[in-house]
């Protein structure tokens, strides 16, 4: 069997629960990344939950298809829905889906953020 | 010298496992950057590749394991041609297949997007598939000229 790294960390803080993806997003790595969001959301319940996305090297549709997938279960629970920080191609990705139309997309200024 | 001369070549066939996925990403992408393309032009292509490799592992060989070949050239033109081949069960009504949006497994989270972001991130994207025999997805991509040295 093939192990997935694990490719997403979590804060919460004040009600926002957010999840840092990290790497490579496609159809392999993006089923550990869709569990382990999961496990945390239903576990925390928190009022918000934000992908942020400044550390994902490459995505594709497969990523479309996890922030899709993580929206779609926020509103089931309730959780407000947000984007954080895509890089510009990341974005290219979610604008051909008119991902912005659907959920907020926003970036923080994180240009002396040498972490 | 012809312009549209093939200039250099590779072919690969491996294994439909996911993790080929970036496998094949990263052995495009290393080929591809020898024309020395943009960032931009370089990510676009990646996904493309992303997106049609992902088609073999998660539709063409649903359930089994098959080979993926993919043979990608480059033309004294600047143009990147890609072709991904398998023989896998096929798609029975391609145009339907190409419609943004459309997907046969939503259960796995599929977007429906995947010929749709090849589309917007190539020149042309042909599709020639027979149900039960396989598919061949062929990519052209022409680069912007190199900026001129000073």
């Amino acid at each position: 069997m093939l192990h997935s790294v694990k490719n997403v960390e979590f804060s919460n803080e004040s009600g926002v629960l957010t999840a840092f993806v990290k790497g490579e997003v496609d159809h392999h790595n993006a089923k550990s990344a869709r569990s382990m969001i999961d496990r945390e959301l239903e576990k925390i319940r928190p009022a918000q939950l934000a992908l942020d996305l400044s550390a994902v090297s490459f995505m594709d549709s497969s990523g479309l298809g996890l922030i899709l997938g993580r929206y779609n279960k926020a509103l089931e629970l309730g959780v407000k829905f947000t984007v954080r920080n895509p890089t510009p191609a990341t974005m290219k990705i979610i604008s051909l889906a008119g991902g912005e139309r659907i959920f907020d997309v926003i970036t923080d200024n994180i240009e002396n953020d040498n972490t | 010298m012809s312009k549209n001369e093939c200039i250099n070549e590779i072919k690969i066939t491996f294994p439909s496992y996911s993790t080929n996925e970036g496998t094949a990403r990263a052995m495009v992408s290393a080929f591809c950057a020898t024309l020395n393309p943009t960032v931009e032009e370089l990510s676009d292509i990646r996904c493309a590749v992303s997106e049609a490799v992902t088609n073999c592992t998660v539709h063409a060989y649903k359930n089994v394991i098959g080979t993926v070949s993919l043979a990608v050239r480059l033309y004294a033109d600047r143009t990147v041609r890609i072709e991904v081949k398998d023989k896998g069960c096929g798609i029975a009504d391609v145009e339907e297949a190409l419609q943004p949006l459309f997907t046969t497994d939503p259960e796995g989270e599929r977007s429906g997007m995947g010929f749709t972001v090849m589309e917007s991130f190539m020149d042309t994207v042909s599709v020639k598939s027979s149900v039960g025999r396989g598919t061949k997805v062929t990519m052209k991509r022409r680069l912007s000229p190199l900026p001129v040295k000073r």
